[in-house]
């Protein structure tokens, strides 16, 4: 029987794993971004999860890091998006090109 | 720090310190630059004196700068060391007086002087190492600081000069470095010790010190100019002729050679390393190497060229004269190291002499021009004689003694090499003799300039007839006790007799 | 006096200030950017004089440690300096305000008000990465450095740029996700993010095997260790030349920094075979690297793969230095003298390319005579990156290669060598064209002191260290960070 614990911890790692693929796979920049996201988001779900360590009160210290970590993944991903958006703008396509 | 270990540090620094300020200065300001220049190298020459002084009197001059725990920088002057210094400093003295004459109105003097200062601190650098790290050392920084003279004309041609020279000299360099961390991890020591350091090993270590020794010997090979490594040197005759007189009569050949001296006599041992059985090898790499380099100079039309070859030749006399592993034979091979260079130089003066009065570059465009140029030519006469190894000039000591130190030691078949070679010399010198003094010189000259009362610029006349003077002084005076004959025998005597 | 300087000295909280004072500049800059030069060169002054309070302190008591506000592991944020950290903060300060002053003449107006918060933030990141004590504030820290690294690459706002940046985010973006799973793992097994406890819980087991796997991959790929490289020289190249000199010189060398001091405390002493694989892709990346700079007709691109080359020396003397770890120090004197040199190197590249407007290698047309000190400071970061004496180069690449043959490692020291006449013949392929004239001759702009000064400061700086590795290999040694146990190195 899996505990909802291990549960969190599994579709943590399964969503790091689904990111990295995303992230190597496709070309366009929003998919590669929305990836780095899904990675990240996998990562915090695996921290929250591993929390509970023992039973009872879950340990704090991963809940402040996850609230750090979801701080500097939006301004990570702002970054990105703007980049995005002027790679657009200069080149009017949304991949990066082949490497020269 | 005390007098005596400042001495050596200043010597250094006599020709660091203008150099760097040239560097900074503008184009015109030509009299600080040339006050700078002889400055420095007169200074240099007298603390030379100094220290030669010193040590006649028992002084110890020395100075140790750690760079790591374990690791020195030394600078002493020892017997060996003061021979060369005493070369270099002289002959830049002379050579600066020279440039100053033949630069007189080309572009650029400030780098080229900055880079020529450059070059000498790294010669006198690498005689007064007192360890093979200094040595390393400076033989690197000789070789940085060459480059730009190589390149100094900025054609296309000496960029690909240049680009030969430091393929060679580099690759020289890794394998020197090399060969001296491998000896560190041996030894823990890289200290230059008469009769070496490197003896007291375990017999299980002598096929590593047998490397060790291919190593360091091929990376000083390349400046030495031996056979197989030569192929810069005719190469970087594009140079100015100042930069081919000091590259080739002292400062890159010299050091190689002289790097092949300290090697053997005070990393390994003259008697160590030929109870190795690595004497051998070298004394025919060298023996080929002279005759070899005579017999590609003979077919040189370019002057330069030729004399290029011919050094690549007498160069290795020094390397054989260590390699017969004999006391007299030493004698030859380290007196060699001044006579070669004073020669040498004096050539090359009169091949720039040539090239900046009359335009003349080839052997075949030489025709009478002992008449226009005649101190010229006598001074190339006298140095053109003492490489065939003709007495009284200097060459003739060096061979003799070369000779007698085969013997000593049972290596008859040096003595073919030293005839052959000699008259090799000859072949491909009195042609030169001939046509300058006796054919019928042209109507007009190539590109001629006209100095007035003299047949050429005076500081462009005078440094060759010193030179020519002083080769012929080494050779008539050889047994006068500061002559470089009697100190290439304390130099000898200190390897071989005492305990 | 003497001992109310000490006191002073010793009150002051200067880490603290090292975070505190650039964070503070960044927002002054941001808010006034008409002062941003100003306050930027007054902020950089601040800093070098609490590098130097530091420096003394250090000397005075040894290692530092403080926790912020008081609240104290696991809770709260400590700050710890060894002579590990010392060297780093040193290197930043030196290395970034040289660039500084460079960087007020060679940005344009409007550049540089863009430039300047974002470097202070910079600043501020990297002074606090070296002063962290715990992983995750270490992930934090880097991910702040990330993130101000890739604003500053797309500075020139060009579609290069754009491009070079956008790789460069994903790239440390991916780098700091391993980073951050790995601390995930060892939270849940050991319930600590403390360096220092974690040296102590941790065991040989998959967990921390597994974290181990992910730190090494996700700060490889920052730090451009071969393969992972390969968004270095698009980032480094298209940046303006101040950026590329802060990202080569010390961005690189601060995930290299993390690399280093979680292998020493945590996992070194585990007994990894890991080392082997480092010491292979060092090889692979000196060699590729230096071929790949050998290959380039851009002279930024050819800095830029000689950085990929460099990094592979620091991971070439993992295998030796686990034997061996002193050589740590050597490593370290390495990066250091590498971040110098390679500033030196970006900076004179930067010269030439406001000089003639361009940086073809081919077509750079006598520049020895026309900028003879950058041509100067180009050559003698040269002199460092080959690893000639004297340099501070020279002496790190001295005694890994006398380790190297010390340990029969012929392969590791025969591509040391090889790598050493690479960097040559790329380094002299540049030297060789500054003497001849181009077949093109351009218009020449003039460049002032202010540009070639810092560069020839940097570079005769990498020289220095040829001579002064005695003191700075005492300054490296405070705190023992690499557990010498008092031997002597």
């Amino acid at each position: 029987m899996i505990s909802s614990a291990n549960l969190y911890a599994l579709t943590g790692s399964g969503l790091f794993s689904l990111g990295l693929y995303g992230l190597i796979m496709y070309a366009h920049l929003l998919r590669k971004i929305l990836a780095i996201n899904v990675m990240g988001s996998g990562i915090f779900l695996l921290l929250v999860a591993l929390a509970y360590r023992s039973p009872g009160q879950p340990d704090v210290v991963p809940h402040a890091m996850v609230i750090t970590g979801i701080v500097v993944a939006v301004s990570a991903t702002a970054l990105a998006l703007g980049l995005m958006l002027k790679l657009a703008t200069h080149s009017s396509s949304t991949q990066l090109p082949d490497e020269d | 720090m005390t007098l005596n270990e400042s001495i050596p540090l200043l010597v250094v620094l006599s020709s660091l310190v203008p150099g760097l300020i040239i560097f900074g200065l503008a184009e015109e300001r030509s009299t600080l630059r040339i006050v700078l220049n002889l400055l420095g190298a007169v200074i240099k020459f007298a603390l030379v004196i100094w220290m030669l002084w010193g040590v006649y009197n028992g002084q110890h001059y020395e100075l140790r700068i750690a760079l790591l725990t374990d690791l020195e920088l030394v600078l002493r002057a020892g017997p060996l060391a003061l021979l060369f210094v005493i070369l270099s400093s002289v002959l830049w003295l002379v050579t600066t007086v020279y440039a100053i004459g033949y630069l007189e109105n080309s572009p650029f003097r400030s780098r080229f002087f900055s880079f020529f200062s450059l070059c000498v601190t790294a010669t006198v650098g690498v005689a007064l190492s007192g360890n093979m790290i200094t040595f390393l050392l400076f033989y690197e920084l000789l070789t940085l600081a060459t480059y730009p003279l190589i390149v100094h004309r900025g054609t296309e041609q000496a960029r690909k000069a240049g680009q030969t020279y430091l393929i060679y000299t580099i690759f020289g360099g890794a394998l020197l470095l090399l060969g001296t961390v491998w000896l560190y991890t041996l030894t823990g020591t890289l200290e230059f010790t008469p009769r070496g350091f490197v003896s007291q090993l375990d017999p299980s270590h002598y096929p590593a010190l047998i490397m060790i020794f291919i190593l360091l010997i091929g990376g000083l090979g390349v400046k030495a100019a031996l056979f197989p490594l030569h192929g810069w040197l005719p190469q970087a005759m594009v140079a100015p002729a100042p930069v081919s007189a000091l590259l080739h009569a002292v400062a890159v050949v010299k050091a190689g050679a002289f790097g092949i001296v300290r090697v053997v006599y005070e990393v390994f041992g003259v008697e160590f390393a030929s109870s190795l059985g690595v004497t051998t090898p070298l004394a025919i790499l060298a023996a080929f190497t002279i005759i070899f380099g005579s017999l590609r100079a003979l077919f040189q039309d370019d002057l330069k060229r030729r004399l290029a070859f011919s050094t690549i030749s007498q160069v290795s006399y020094i390397t054989l004269g260590v390699a017969i592993a004999g006391p007299i034979a030493t004698i030859g091979g380290v007196v060699h190291l001044v006579h070669q260079g004073l020669m040498k130089i004096t050539l090359f003066f009169c091949a720039g002499n040539l090239a900046e009065t009359l335009g003349i570059h080839k052997v075949s465009e030489m025709n009478g021009v002992g008449r226009r140029m005649p101190w010229t030519m006598a001074a190339f006469t006298i140095g053109a004689f003492g490489m065939i190894g003709a007495p009284p000039v200097a060459g003739f000591i060096s061979k003799w003694y070369l000779g007698l130190g085969a013997l000593d030691a049972d290596q008859g078949w040096v003595i073919f090499v030293l005839a052959g070679s000699s008259l090799l010399n000859a072949a491909y010198f009195l042609p030169i003799l001939h046509t300058a003094w006796f054919k019928q010189p042209p109507e007009h000259w190539h590109a001629e300039h006209d100095f007035g009362r003299h047949e050429t610029a005076l500081a462009l006349l005078i440094p060759p007839i010193i030179t020519a003077l002083l080769a012929l002084g080494a050779g008539l005076l050889a047994s006068v006790a500061v002559s470089p004959l009697e100190w290439a025998k304390i130099i000898a005597a200190r390897e071989f007799y005492q305990p | 006096m003497a001992s109310l300087i000490n006191t002073f000295i010793n009150t002051l909280n200067w880490p603290v200030l090292l975070i505190l004072l650039p964070l503070i500049g960044a927002m002054i800059c941001f808010i006034w950017p008409r002062s941003a030069i100003l306050t930027g060169l007054i902020t950089l002054s601040a800093v070098l004089c609490c590098v130097a309070g530091l420096t003394w302190q250090l000397l005075e008591h040894g290692v530092y440690r403080h926790p912020v506000g008081g609240w104290g592991a696991p809770l709260g944020i400590d700050l710890y300096a060894d002579g590990l950290s010392l060297i780093m903060l040193l290197t930043t300060a030196l290395v970034g305000s040289a660039i500084s002053v460079y960087s007020t003449a060679y940005l344009k107006p409007q550049e540089s008000t863009r430039f300047w918060p974002v470097w202070l933030l910079l600043l501020a990141a990297l002074n606090a990465l070296f002063l962290s004590a715990d992983l995750f504030n270490l992930y934090v820290t880097l991910e702040l450095m990330g993130l101000a690294a890739v604003t500053l690459t797309a500075l020139s706002a060009t579609r290069q740029a754009y491009n070079g940046a956008m790789r460069y985010l994903l790239a440390t973006l991916l780098g700091s996700l391993c980073y951050l799973l790995a601390i995930a793992l060892l939270y849940h097994a050991y319930a600590t993010v403390d360096i220092s406890l974690l040296a102590q819980r941790v065991d040989s087991s998959p967990v921390s095997w597994a974290a181990f796997g992910l730190i090494s991959a996700g700060l490889a790929l920052k730090t451009a260790l071969f393969p992972l490289h390969f968004w270095l020289p698009p980032a480094h190249s298209s940046a303006p030349a101040p950026v590329s000199a802060l990202l080569s010189a010390l961005v690189v060398k601060a995930s290299f920094y993390i690399l280093l001091r979680v292998w020493l405390e945590i996992f070194a002493p585990l007994g990894a075979g890991a080392v082997e694989l480092f010491g292979l892709l060092g090889m692979l990346a000196v060699v590729w690297g230096s071929i790949q700079a050998l290959r380039q007709t851009r002279l930024k691109l050819l800095i830029a793969y000689s950085t990929v080359a460099q990094i592979g020396y620091l991971f070439m003397a993992f295998p030796l230095a686990s034997n061996r770890p002193q050589l740590w120090a050597a490593v370290l004197y390495l990066a250091l003298s590498h971040a110098l040199a390679k500033s030196a190197m970006f900076l004179s590249a930067g010269n030439l390319l406001k000089y003639g407007g361009h940086d073809r290698i081919s077509d750079l047309d006598r520049v020895v005579q026309r900028l003879p000190l950058t041509a100067a400071a180009f050559a003698l970061a040269g002199v460092s990156i080959m690893g000639l004496p004297p340099s501070g180069g020279f002496i790190s690449k001295w005694l890994l290669l006398e380790a190297a043959i010390t340990q029969g490692r012929w392969d590791l020291a025969l591509v040391m060598i090889f790598g050493g006449l690479l960097a040559a013949a790329y380094i002299f392929k540049v030297l060789g064209r500054t003497f001849t004239q181009a077949a093109t001759t351009h218009e020449a702009r003039a460049v002032p002191a202010s540009m070639e000064w810092p560069a020839l400061l940097l570079a005769l700086g990498a020289i220095v260290l040829g001579f002064i590795a005695i003191p700075m290999f005492g300054l490296i040694h405070i705190g023992d960070a690499f557990g010498l146990g008092g031997v002597q190195p």
